[in-house]
Parts: structure tokens; sequence; C-alpha cells
């Protein structure tokens, strides 16, 4: 994204956004979030700059990034499933769901694929109870996947055309 | 306002807001406590609960408080002794315990340890939780603190020392639950943060997890290696406090006794560091009349504080010109040992090595920079071990401290005068410069050489001090967070002194991080004050420019101060570095 030259540097970006708040220090996950927009994750350098901008050390940027689960240090695939570990698809076999994602996926919940098409994580209820087991991707929800097949189409609606029989 | 409350059936009256651990203190109940640690004047209050170690039975709460950070409030029933409290507080060291290593033993913190007699105190006798335990990389990265984070018990003194008083904040907890940790930022190796390695958090540690880089060995190499020619030199924080390590009561003066304890372990020639001291006067006076005649940038600040050095590197490197580029004290008795003494005495420097006996930490850091040594006698000090360390050696090797006779240092380079002495203390640095450039500016005696107002434990101390035409305008300053504020100062032009002393470590080095830890007691680092100040009156001469054998050196080797000689080995450079 950030190659593009029509589109502004991300760090500038993040500095123009910083400039625009009125209280700094005081703002660091809602900037932390902003900066995760921008760069899709952030990498120690951009934690780094962050602390330099705010005249905070680095550490403290550190430790609250690695606080919260929403913030991710490593960079994210193009698109981002989530496995419901709710209780409603817990009961229903989220975990099977789960490890039969994982092994089409070749990957780990937490990992992203070498592709960087996707990356697996799991979730809290999000609420889809009546469908379960569920899994959504970029948001959209993907309900009664009981079964390797019905895997494996939900998923292959992401991928680019060209590898789709693959 | 007050308000009253009882405790354990006692009634009492205190101010609103105080928090149960104090309020008990006042009626003499002592409530165990592990992670709190309040370090008035440093300004450091760690009361985060994290440990719940100090847990009390509050009338009317389902729950145990933690007495460190509940406040009271009036008509309260506080119970601390109750059987419920009692196993609670058990329960926690158990829990803690269960996540600890058992190498109580071969810990270097090993009686010295606070979850130790904690344990020990509580009763603790088995530990019925078995459970995950913790795995995690030690950082042997630095050349003087080791971080074990497996003995970590979360309590986060060192984190609040880093961030509240020293403001360098190289710590923070890091991941939530039974994974969290304190660690550096992005896990880098603590050599590439912007630690200064003054050792605060070491004195705070409650545990191993936090400890000097142990070099005890290598002194036994080298003093068991029959061609090498080793000297040692001791700091004047040392002597006030190493008797700590022996049972001494705090503030006892053993100089004659360290003296004595040094040359029974085999060291060739005994120095003082404070000759060093007296060196650094000659230089620093002479750099800071140098730059008054010469129209150049004031204030000077010293720069004998090797943490300090590396804060002022990392932090303001706008700022580099300002401080002296004098070499520390214990550096320059170090380059002097293996150029001066050597060529009068005819050894070869290249067998000499030089230990220092520091209340420091971070001189093992600075011993180890690059600048600081010229061939044929790099480095200028080889190996830096703190008091703690000596006292260990001392007692390895079987002496009997307390019975020692009293010996003096060797000469040449350890004569030393009483403005060496003050070095130890915060504000000795600018008192003893002050007593030389006195005497040099004026050519006039300088009858009272106590300068009480640049004495004490306040933060920042400022004061006038008129020395002939000129009112001087000295600011001492102790812990790096009060460094910060009158930098920034400097910085944005809103101050204007002529001198400033800096020390990293709050009361100067008599606090330093490789001392006897006080755990917690401060009163500890103002009974070594009071004997720094007793040595000082002690010393028939007390001013540095009178050392007859400092004078000696001049004349016959250095030559002029702060001349071409003086800039090669007493003078060095300092470099821009990243803040992380």
């Amino acid at each position: 994204m950030y190659n593009n030259p029509l589109i502004k540097d991300p760090y500038q970006q993040l500095d123009d956004y910083i400039d625009g708040l009125p209280y700094k220090k005081e703002n660091l996950i809602t900037i932390l979030h902003h900066a995760q927009e921008l760069f899709g994750y952030l990498p120690d350098k951009v934690q780094w700059h962050i602390a330099q901008k705010l005249d905070i050390p680095s550490a403290k940027v550190y430790g609250v990034v690695s606080f919260y689960s929403f913030f991710t240090m490593k960079p994210r695939g193009q698109h981002v499933a989530n496995v419901c570990m709710g209780t409603a698809c817990f009961v229903r076999g989220s975990e099977k769901l789960q490890q039969e994602i994982e092994s089409q996926l070749g990957i780990k919940t937490g990992q992203t694929t070498e592709d960087q098409l996707f990356s697996l994580d799991s979730v809290r209820c999000i609420g889809a109870c009546g469908l379960a087991p569920v899994m959504t991707v970029d948001g959209k929800v993907h309900g009664r996947l009981d079964n390797a097949e019905d895997v494996k189409q939900a998923l292959a609606k992401y991928r680019p055309e060209t590898m789709r029989e693959a | 306002m007050d308000i009253q409350l009882t405790i354990n059936d006692i009634s009492l009256s205190v101010p609103e807001g105080m928090s149960i651990l104090d309020a008990a203190r006042t009626v003499n109940i002592d409530i165990p406590t592990l992670c709190y640690l309040n370090l008035h004047e440093m300004r450091m209050n760690n009361h985060i609960a994290s440990c719940r170690v100090c847990v009390v039975e509050v009338e009317g709460r389902r729950n145990l408080a933690p007495a460190c950070s509940t406040p009271v409030f009036n008509g309260m029933v506080v119970k601390t002794d109750t059987l419920r409290a009692i196993q609670g507080r058990r329960t926690m060291v158990e829990l803690l315990l269960s996540d600890h290593p058992k190498s109580c033993l071969t810990c270097a913190k090993n009686l010295d340890c606070d979850l130790q007699s904690l344990a020990a105190d509580l009763g603790v006798r088995n530990i019925t939780y078995e459970g995950e335990e913790s795995e995690f990389e030690i950082d042997k990265s630095s050349l003087a603190i080791i971080r074990d984070p497996n003995k970590c018990i979360r309590c986060r003194r060192c984190e609040t020392m880093c961030n509240d008083v020293q403001t360098v904040g190289v710590y923070s907890a890091v991941g939530r639950g039974f994974e969290t940790v304190v660690k550096t930022a992005f896990d880098l190796p603590q050599h590439d943060t912007s630690c200064t390695f003054c050792g605060q958090c070491v004195a705070v540690c409650p545990t191993g997890a936090l400890m000097e880089l142990d070099q005890v060995d290598k002194v036994w190499k080298a003093l068991n290696d029959p061609t090498r020619y080793v000297i040692v030199e001791t700091a004047p924080a040392v002597r006030v406090a190493l008797g700590e390590g022996f049972g001494l009561e705090p503030g006892t003066i053993v100089t004659g006794k360290m003296v004595a304890a040094l040359r029974r372990l085999g060291f060739d020639r005994v120095f003082d560091t404070e000759f060093g001291a007296d060196v650094t006067i000659i230089e620093e006076a002479t750099e800071l009349i140098h730059r008054i005649e010469h129209g150049r940038r004031l204030p000077i600040l010293t720069s004998c504080c090797p943490a300090w050095v590396k804060f002022f590197e990392h932090q303001f490197p706008d700022l580099l010109d300002i401080p002296s580029t004098c070499k520390s004290p214990h550096e320059m008795l170090g380059v002097l040992s293996k150029s001066y003494y050597a060529d009068t005495y005819g050894i070869d420097p290249k067998k000499i090595t030089v230990v220092s006996i520091m209340p420091c930490i971070a001189k093992k850091y600075e011993a180890a920079r690059p600048e600081l040594g010229k061939d044929p006698v790099t480095p200028d000090v080889d190996i830096v071990i703190t008091t703690r360390e000596l006292s260990r050696m001392i007692r390895e090797a079987g002496i009997h401290f307390d019975h020692l006779k009293e010996e003096n240092f060797d000469h040449p380079l350890g004569e030393s005068t009483g403005a060496a002495v003050v070095f130890g203390a915060t504000g000795g640095v600018i008192e003893a410069a002050l007593r030389t450039a006195y005497e040099w500016l004026t050519g006039k005696p300088l009858e009272n050489v106590e300068f009480e107002s640049l004495r004490g434990m306040d933060g920042i101390k400022e004061a006038v001090i008129p020395i002939g035409e000129r009112d001087f305008r000295i600011a001492v300053t102790h812990g790096l967070g009060n460094a910060r504020t009158i930098l920034e100062k400097i910085q944005s032009g809103k101050s204007h002194y002529d001198a400033i002393e800096i020390m990293a470590c709050p009361g100067g080095c008599i606090g330093g991080g490789g001392q006897p830890y006080h755990h917690g007691n401060l009163e500890i680092l103002q009974a070594r004050a009071s004997a720094i100040y007793q040595e000082d009156r002690s010393k028939p001469l007390r001013k540095s420019h009178e050392n007859p054998a400092v004078l000696k050196l001049y004349n016959e080797f250095i030559g002029e101060p702060y001349g071409e000689k003086a800039h090669q080995l007493l003078h060095t450079s300092f470099t821009q570095r990243r803040k992380i």
C-alpha cells in the first residue's frame, strides 16, 4: 500500500494524526489503533517512532502493545479468519473446525500463511450462536461449518481466481 | 483531617487517606510486605499491590485487603493477625514460590533476598501448588547488569525506579496473565537499550532477578597469576559501607581495615581512587577557569558518574559540549598507575592489572568503554568489582575483617585530601572543586571549607557562592530524574548556572547500585554520608591542590594541568547515542 506514490508516507500520516491530537501521551492507545490501521501491524520500528514522537520510553509502548490482543506485532495476511470459540460454537465443535482450517491453510492459530493471504485467529462469542460453529473472514460470517468441504468453499472465496482450482 | 480506626483492637487516630500499612506502623504493628517500597526521599513509591503479601482482614469487607494500597476510613476495624490473614499471606508466598527457581543455595542473592526472608518469616514449609514454571532466557548482554526474568516476581520495583526516579524507562511489564514479565523494549538485549547501568533497579530488586555482573573470579585469577602486577584502588564511598557486610553499624569508617584486607588478599599495591579524585579537581577546576577566561559555554557539568554520562549521551545528545571532558577518578587512577607509576618504578605497564572497588555497577560498563585506554596501557582499568563483591572476596578468603589492624594506602597513588573523600556524597565534587577554585581565583586561603548548602538529600540544591568579584551559580543534583529537570531548563535557556554536579544515584555514590543492600532503609544512606564528612574532617589536608603527591605528579610527569599530556591521559570524549 505504502509503495503507492499517490498515498502519503504512512509515517507522515501518523505524525499528522498525532499532531492533530490535543493530548498526545494520554492518547497512546488511540494512536496505536491508528498506526495499526495505517501499517497493518505494529512492528518495532513503528512503536519506536511513536515513542520518540510522544517522548515516552519505547518499553512503555511495547508494554501496551503486548498487553492487548487486538494489537499485532506481526504482519497480517490479506484476509483475517477468526474461529469463534464461544460456548455455543465450542459445543458444536469449533475445536474441530479450528483444526480443519489450520490443516487447510497449513498454519497454526495466530500465524499467517507464507503467501500472506490468510491470518488465522480465534475470538470469543460473536453473537452468531444460531449458526454455530462459526468462522468470520474480514468480519463476514460463515456459519454451520461442520465439514471439510464447506470450510474449503468458504476459504476459496478469498483466494484469487487463478488459485481457486488448486 | 484525622479519622478513627482500630487495628488489632488498638484504637488510633491517623490522617485520612493514610494506608492501613502506614497506620499500623504508627502503633508498632508490622505487616509483611514484598512488592511495596516507599523511598520517600527519592520520590519512589511502589504500592501496586501486585504481590498481595500484605493482606489483612477489614470488618465488613468480603475479601482480604492489601494493606499497602488500602486507605483507612473512619470507623474501620482492621485485623492483621487472624488465622485467615496469616494463611492468606502464606498462600500468596507459596504461589510466588511455585513459579520461582528453588536454587536459593546457588543464587547470588542467597541470604540477602527479600522473598527468601519472607518465606522464612511466614513459616512456609512446603509448596502445595505445583504448576507451570516460566522459562525465560537470562540476559547477559550487558557488561554490568545480569537480568534473570525467571527469578522475577513481577513486583515492578525496578520499573518504578527506572521510570519515576531515573526517568530512563528501560523496563516495562510485557504480555499479560501468567506470561507477564518485566522486560526491555522489543526484548532488546539490555546492552542495546538506553540503560545507564546505574544499578538502582538492582538496589531495589527483592530477589536475584537483577544482579551485577560478577567479576570476582577474574580478580582471583589475576591475583593468582605470578606474572601480573595487580593494583587495586577503592572509591571513597566503599570505606563507609563495606563494614555493613560484616555486621558493623552503617556509617562505620573502615578505611584502615579495608586496606589491610586488600593487602591480605594479595594485591601488589593498594592505591586510592581519592588520589584520582584530587587529580580530577585539578583538571576540572582548571577547565572551569579556562572556560570562563575564554568565554566558552557554561555551565560545566561534572563527568565523574558513568551512568550520568550515558544518560546524557542518550537523552541530551545536543548538550555533549557542556560536560567536563575529565575522565572519572578511578579511570584517572588506572591510567596513572599504568603510566606514571609504571614509569617511575620501572614496571612494564602491560603486566599491570588495575582492579577498581566501586560502590557502582555502571563503572563495570565504563571500564569497558573503548575510548578509556590507549596503547600501550589499554584499558585504563581492567576489572571493576562492587562493594558487595569485595565483601564476598574477604569472606571467601577467611579474613576476620573486624579483627584486622588498620593499615595505610601505598605511596604515591594512595595519598589524598578531604576534598577527595567528599566525592562519595552528593554535592561533594562541586564542594571539592570550589575549595580549589576559590583559592586559585582569589589567591587567598579559604577558611571555611565546608559548603553546607551543597550537602544533604534534597533532590536539587542551588547556591550562589561569591568568589572574588564573581558570583558562582551552582546546582547540585542526584537521581537522573532531577538531572533531567535541570538539563531541560538548560536546553530551554531558562537557567544560567556556572557549574552543576550530577550523580545518577540518589544520595550520590554512597547510595550506589553496588553498595550493600539498604532494603528500603534510607537512614543507612544518611549514616554513610555523615561518615564521609567525618572522614573529610579527620584529614590534615582538605584541598586537592595541597596534595603533595598530586603536585609531584604534575611537576614530574603531567606538566601543565589541562595541558597536552593531561588531555592525552586524563580527558575523554562522549558519543551521541540513540534513545530507545
